[in-house]
């Protein structure tokens, strides 16, 4: 009876929000999935007929003839996609944790005040924070204006709208996500192992990878994670400081749904960042597990 | 090898004889430093746009005078005003939708102990966080277009709700395991009935997490810009979108104006929703 009780409660109390987001959510998914091998409606939307087309797409176009031939276009986006996602992620792995160690090893109150500070970014709308950067880079913007008028250049240089530019604007935007996963595994580091190691001769130097990065290396893993996603699937970065000609995965699929029309190619894309985004989940999910398991083998 | 050619460098010789206590233990030079130029080059670029959201003159980025006018432009903008409404009423109804099934849901994890598929539900709830917001956005597009739903404002705010659910459910879900059910068996106890039990305990218990969590979905939905441009019908412009807009036609510090007072509800909002969580 009372058991009964329970599970009515809980199926009360899960089902509204479990319901929600199966419906505008799973179920769009699901849609999408078979959105993308159907044939794209001209007009935006899918016509009920299968085509593998999307997906041939990724490889090749039609030539007059409607032979097939190879295409590195939408690769190549690919693999611009992928790199500057490595790259945002590298950069702020170097950047990120000196700060993070810098603020793991603060008195209490300052480290909350820190880690505060480094969370408000996060909660302000992203396309403001990203159109800042705009008003620094472009031709007559603050960086260019300050390097003519101390007459180190003469000619603006070109800042805004390079790979460069969308590198950096990811970095601004997911580095918080490298440093809060490092910051807490090093909070939790002990400063006597520290201690030992240098009692032992070891320079800091050497105490650093000997003893702090692995210590620190679930925050590393999950903080490059947690950059690599979002850069991925980025699209304000892309669009804003790429100027929409350096295309990434995610300004790509905005396209494809918008003016290109061609939402069963947009679909498949869009399933594939998915596929990337499982993926890495998985990595990671089995990752610390696996190593975890081989330390305690033989 | 390298560590003995390093040797000379780091520990020359009036390093070793420097006192003990010179040398801070898990101090590494350079990091302070590091930790400095991070918080400029997080905080600079949004200290920027809000210096030149005064500017007297029409640039974005050359100084002309200190000058309230693009605030007084902006605010008399009918577009802006009409797009800052959309945006509160999303935000307003998305928040509460979206706080209500969170709490319901927080509460049958947190009350009546594990059961059988714990781990799928709470993937299921934390699934916006985890989905690209590209890919959710063009999927409930496709979804509403499959369906034919055509809501106006409603739609945004079906989109919203969803992804505003995990920002809400999260704070309340730390707050209900912080919190033990000896004051709610003390009331069962004294013959309170579970709807009294609820009303008159757990809730004013939980409130703190169930503010602290609506106030970070709205701020979530207030921001949101992605889902919004690919969900929202013509008429259903919100602010972030109609900043879009601005950026694309050319800068004028109006752009400038505008964003300034969207973060500073967000810094607000955010501020509010921290001091509230941490209350005991």
């Amino acid at each position: 009876m009372a058991a009964a009780g329970a599970g009515l409660r809980r199926i009360l109390g899960l089902g509204p929000a479990l319901a929600m987001i199966g419906v505008f959510m799973l179920l769009p998914i699901g849609i999408i999935a078979v959105y993308s091998v159907l044939e794209a409606d001209p007009y935006g939307g899918v016509e009920p007929r299968f085509s593998a087309e999307a997906y041939i797409q990724f490889f090749f176009e039609r030539d007059l003839d409607d032979s097939l031939v190879f295409n590195s276009a939408y690769l190549e986006i690919f693999g611009r996609s992928v790199l500057l996602a490595a790259g945002a992620m590298l950069l702020s792995l170097l950047f990120g944790f000196p700060v993070a160690y810098y603020m793991a090893t603060q008195r209490e109150a300052r480290r909350s005040l820190l880690v505060f500070l480094v969370t408000i970014p996060f909660w302000t709308n992203l396309l403001i924070r990203t159109f800042c950067w705009i008003l620094i880079l472009r031709d007559h913007g603050l960086v260019n204006n300050l390097l003519l008028a101390t007459g180190i250049i003469e000619e603006p240089l070109t800042l805004l709208y390079t790979n460069g530019a969308i590198l950096l604007g990811l970095v601004y935007t997911y580095i918080p996500f490298m440093i809060l996963p490092i910051y807490a595994s090093i909070e939790k580091l002990d400063l006597r192992l520290v201690e030992a190691a240098h009692d032992l001769y070891a320079n800091r130097r050497q105490v650093l990878r000997r003893v702090i990065l692995p210590l620190a290396l679930p925050g590393i893993v999950a903080g490059s994670i947690l950059v690599f996603i979002p850069s991925l699937g980025a699209f304000i970065a892309p669009d804003l400081l790429g100027g929409g000609k350096k295309l990434m995965i995610g300004s790509l699929i905005q396209m494809q749904f918008s003016s290109s029309r061609n939402w069963p190619f947009g679909s498949a894309a869009a399933l594939f960042l998915m596929a990337a985004v499982l993926a890495a989940m998985i990595y990671y999910a089995l990752g610390p597990a696996r190593r975890a398991a081989q330390e305690a083998g033989p | 090898m390298t560590a003995i050619a390093e040797r000379p460098q780091v520990g020359a010789a009036p390093a070793a004889i420097r006192p003990r206590r010179g040398f801070a233990v898990g101090r590494f030079p350079g990091f302070g430093a590091a930790t400095l130029l991070f918080f400029l080059y997080l905080y600079a670029p949004i200290a920027i746009l809000i210096v030149f959201s005064f500017n007297a003159g029409r640039s974005a980025t050359i100084w002309a005078g200190f000058s309230l006018e693009w605030y007084l432009k902006a605010f008399a903008n009918d577009d802006i005003q009409r797009a800052a409404l959309n945006s509160l009423i999303v935000a307003t109804v998305a928040t509460a939708i979206a706080t209500v099934l969170a709490t319901c849901a927080a509460l049958a994890f947190a009350r009546g102990g594990r059961f059988r598929g714990q781990t799928a539900a709470y993937a299921v709830l934390t699934m916006p966080l985890v989905v690209p917001e590209i890919v959710t956005a063009v999927a409930t597009l496709s979804f509403f277009a499959a369906i034919g739903l055509s809501l106006g404002l409603g739609n945004v705010i079906i989109a919203h709700s969803v992804f505003c659910i995990p920002f809400a459910f999260l704070p309340i879900r730390a707050r209900l395991q912080g919190m033990d059910t000896t004051l709610e068996q003390a009331a069962q106890d004294l013959y309170a009935s579970e709807w009294q039990t609820f009303r008159h305990v757990t809730l004013p218990l939980l409130m703190p997490g169930v503010l602290s969590g609506a106030m970070l979905a709205f701020i979530i939905s207030i921001d949101d810009f992605i889902i919004t441009l690919m969900v929202a019908e013509a008429g259903s412009t919100t602010l972030p979108l109609y900043i879009y807009g601005m950026v694309r036609m050319g800068i004028t510090p109006e752009v400038n104006a505008v964003s300034t007072v969207l973060l500073l509800v967000s810094v607000l909002f955010v501020s509010l929703s921290y001091l509230i969580g941490r209350r005991r």
